[in-house]
């Protein structure tokens, strides 16, 4: 299909009101740096070492809390971090919890709370902690060293940033979400933000494709030219982001709500991801390769942009 | 004609295959054990005399002595795992007593020399003479002795240790209990006759042993020489019902996201829609049969990844539909519009997916344990994706169009005002 530029006249503008969504994104990045610095992280037993003890229960045990607390600093537990829900309780140990003791512990709750209670014990040494934590990390730069390699060799390494850009931006409210929310960050959540990473760039890719392939044809003379191949680019794959997003939120969603309580935090993760990754694809990323794209202005008025 | 018999042969073979084997097939899945119960645990190892570096041999087979101690306790497919330079994961699904199982893996394997000095007869060979610290670290050798048999060499630390030992034992010839046992942890090797000081650094293992008994046997009293240290770095359990009750929800939420979704692609996209969706269950029984020829196992990021996947991959329809009814909007006849759109969307789905599989081999050669486990799903998930929502999906949706079947913009959702004069 041909570009035309009065097509998108009338429209609304991603491009023109760009200035507004990068200073949206600006305020929450800053404002989740400003949490991460003061607050940190929540982190769960898979970064911080100690042993995290879940029951899962039959029996509705919300009311005894207190009971519950006694009964672990009677039998010499100490007081672990206790959160008791309707049909779960968790424990959350700040030492690594031994074999011999994990065992007394499980068969002492069963007998004196609920018969039927199962368990689910995760235990780390802080050594393995850091190393996963470290390890994450070493993914997250690896795979996008990876991404922007591809994206400078299949499209111009100024989509390569702006893209890489979106998806930090994306991994980065998610993280920034779960601090402020104060919510657990474990293992499946590094998973979950490495999903986001992998949606975020499949989603902004399908956006600079079409850029890619409006520049083949078009005739820019302006920046304001380019500008609006970008804006009608944006628009020309609006339906296919929506109906996208849609579908992976609906199934988010369910895993959210219906599956299992420990993917539950996961499917949070992927829910802020999944919208972050949607927006960041419309309103961020192709509006930052304009930015660049404009910088090369010299070149601009004596040839087409070739991008491929 | 022929195109649209085409189609409905496809439809139905394709439908008989899925119907006819899924059952089976999930049957076959491995659960991992957060969807089973059961329990994982990461070992370091460290030499047991503190210096000294752990050799790939020597952890090699400290984990084959691993698998086949829970094998002894008879626990179903023990999944042992070696990591990096110097750490064993083991992952045993469904047991039931996990205390005992535990405690069977953590003994370090023990190299014996038992004999019957100052037993009575009913406690058999009581008295352990020497033990692995007496034995040369990684000093036993199979050889083969005259008469084509094997046997094994090991090699001890002080000579006239052994020559005191076996001095005492010959003494017993009298009553014939002048043996002096092997075992290994407790079980009884072999348990030849003394009959005479042996004032030698070395004692031969005899028996009936075929070759590869023969190295089993050397490979394991080498390990009891040397035993690896093991200590617990990570584990995580999972009670049985835990696990279940967990694969019931999210099997239910998968399963009511899948619908969802299949629904969302009929309404919008009317009679590709439907095609996409029927793609998209021959999508979900290939990743199934993709888990079980690679022998893979279900774990609970494994599904959500599956049912994450399913979303995506309708991804690969959208970016076609999407495509074709542009085509169609402006002007251009239905089989055209189908032709410029499924070469114009091409590009674009595998650098998408291309993308997103280098994230997934990132994960796959850094992550570890459950992360791997997603990385494969992922990956898997991608090209399963290219097979079915581009090359299946594109022929149906072709033979359809070709059949001159369905050639009203209507089929496609779109409306005759939307398209516009070319």
């Amino acid at each position: 299909m041909r570009y035309k530029f009065t097509e998108s006249e009338k429209r609304f503008s991603f491009v023109g009101k760009a200035r507004y969504f990068f200073i949206l994104s600006i305020v929450i990045t800053v404002l989740g740096v400003l949490t991460l610095a003061f607050a940190g992280l929540h982190y769960g037993v898979d970064f911080k070492a100690g042993s995290s003890v879940d029951f899962s229960v039959k029996k509705d045990l919300s009311g005894q809390k207190n009971a519950i607390q006694q009964f672990l600093t009677d039998e010499g537990y100490g007081s672990p971090a206790l959160t008791v829900g309707t049909n779960r309780v968790t424990m959350r140990f700040p030492d690594t919890l031994q074999q011999d003791k994990e065992e007394k512990l499980k068969a002492d709750f069963a007998s004196k709370f609920d018969k039927s209670a199962s368990a689910e014990v995760n235990t780390v040494d802080p050594e393995m902690a850091r190393e996963l934590q470290l390890n994450a990390l070493k993914a997250v730069a690896i795979a996008s060293i990876g991404i922007i390699l591809y994206v400078s060799i299949r499209f111009e390494w100024r989509f390569a940033v702006a893209g890489i850009v979106a998806l930090l931006h994306d991994a980065f409210i998610v993280i920034s979400l779960f601090s402020i929310f104060r919510l657990e960050v474990n293992l499946p959540f590094i998973v979950a933000v490495l999903t986001i990473i992998g949606y975020s760039i499949n989603d902004t890719i399908v956006i600079f494709d079409r850029i890619r392939e409006n520049l083949r044809f078009a005739k820019i003379k302006t920046g304001a030219d380019l500008a609006n191949l970008v804006n009608a680019s944006i628009w020309q794959t609006l339906t296919r982001s929506i109906n996208t997003v849609m579908t992976v939120l609906i199934a988010a969603l369910c895993l959210f709500i219906f599956g299992g309580e420990s993917i539950k935090l996961f499917s949070l993760a992927m829910l802020f991801g999944l919208i972050s990754g949607a927006y960041s694809s419309i309103f961020i990323a192709s509006q930052l390769w304009l930015v660049l794209k404009n910088r090369q202005k010299p070149k601009m008025a004596a040839k087409t942009p070739a991008a491929s | 004609m022929n195109r649209l018999l085409t189609f409905v042969l496809i439809v139905v073979l394709s439908a008989g295959v899925v119907g006819a084997t899924s059952p089976w097939l999930v049957k076959q899945i491995k659960l991992g054990l957060d969807l089973k119960g059961g329990f994982e645990i990461l070992y370091e190892a460290s030499p047991l005399d503190g210096g000294g570096k752990v050799s790939k041999d020597s952890l090699v087979q400290t984990a084959r002595s691993l698998e086949e101690r829970a094998n002894r306790t008879g626990v179903a497919e023990p999944d042992v795992s070696i990591e990096g330079t110097n750490r064993i994961r083991v992952k045993i699904a469904g047991v039931t007593d996990e205390a005992k199982v535990r405690e069977v893996l953590s003994k370090p394997a023990n190299l014996t020399f038992r004999s019957a000095v100052g037993c009575t007869p009913q406690q058999g060979y009581c008295k352990t003479e020497l033990n692995g610290s007496d034995f040369v670290p990684n000093g036993a050798s199979v050889r083969q002795s005259n008469l084509n048999a094997y046997e094994i060499d090991i090699k001890l630390k002080d000579a006239s240790k052994f020559a005191k030992v076996t001095g005492d034992i010959a003494k017993l010839a009298s009553t014939g209990n002048n043996q002096l046992a092997i075992y290994l942890d407790d079980q009884q090797i072999s348990a030849p006759n003394v009959n005479e000081e042996i004032n030698s650094n070395t004692a031969s293992i005899t028996g009936s042993f075929t070759l590869d008994e023969a190295n089993n046997l050397k490979n394991t009293i080498n390990l009891g020489a040397l035993p690896l240290k093991l200590t617990e770095k990570y584990t995580q359990s999972v009670g049985a019902t835990l696990g279940q009750l967990s694969l019931q929800e999210t099997l239910f939420a998968g399963g009511l996201a899948t619908v969802l979704i299949l629904l969302f692609m009929f309404v919008f996209y009317r009679i590709p829609g439907a095609i996409a969706s029927f793609a998209i269950i021959v999508y979900i029984w290939m990743l199934l049969l993709g888990f079980y020829l690679m022998d893979a196992t279900l774990t609970l990021p494994g599904i959500a990844a599956f049912i994450l996947g399913i979303g995506m991959a309708v991804d690969a329809n959208i970016i076609t539909f999407e495509r074709i009814r542009e085509e169609m909007r402006s002007g251009k006849s239905v089989l055209s519009s189908l032709k410029a759109g499924s070469k114009n969307s091409f590009r674009t789905i595998i650098d998408a997916h291309v993308t997103t599989v280098i994230a997934g081999l990132v994960l796959f050669f850094i992550g570890t344990g459950a992360v791997k486990g997603f990385a494969v799903t992922l990956i898997l998930s991608i090209v399963v994706s290219i097979i079915t929502n581009v090359g299946y999906s594109r022929l149906l949706l072709h033979l359809l169009i070709r059949s001159n079947k369905l050639v009203k913009p209507a089929y496609f959702g779109i409306k005759e005002s939307e398209i516009r004069a070319l």
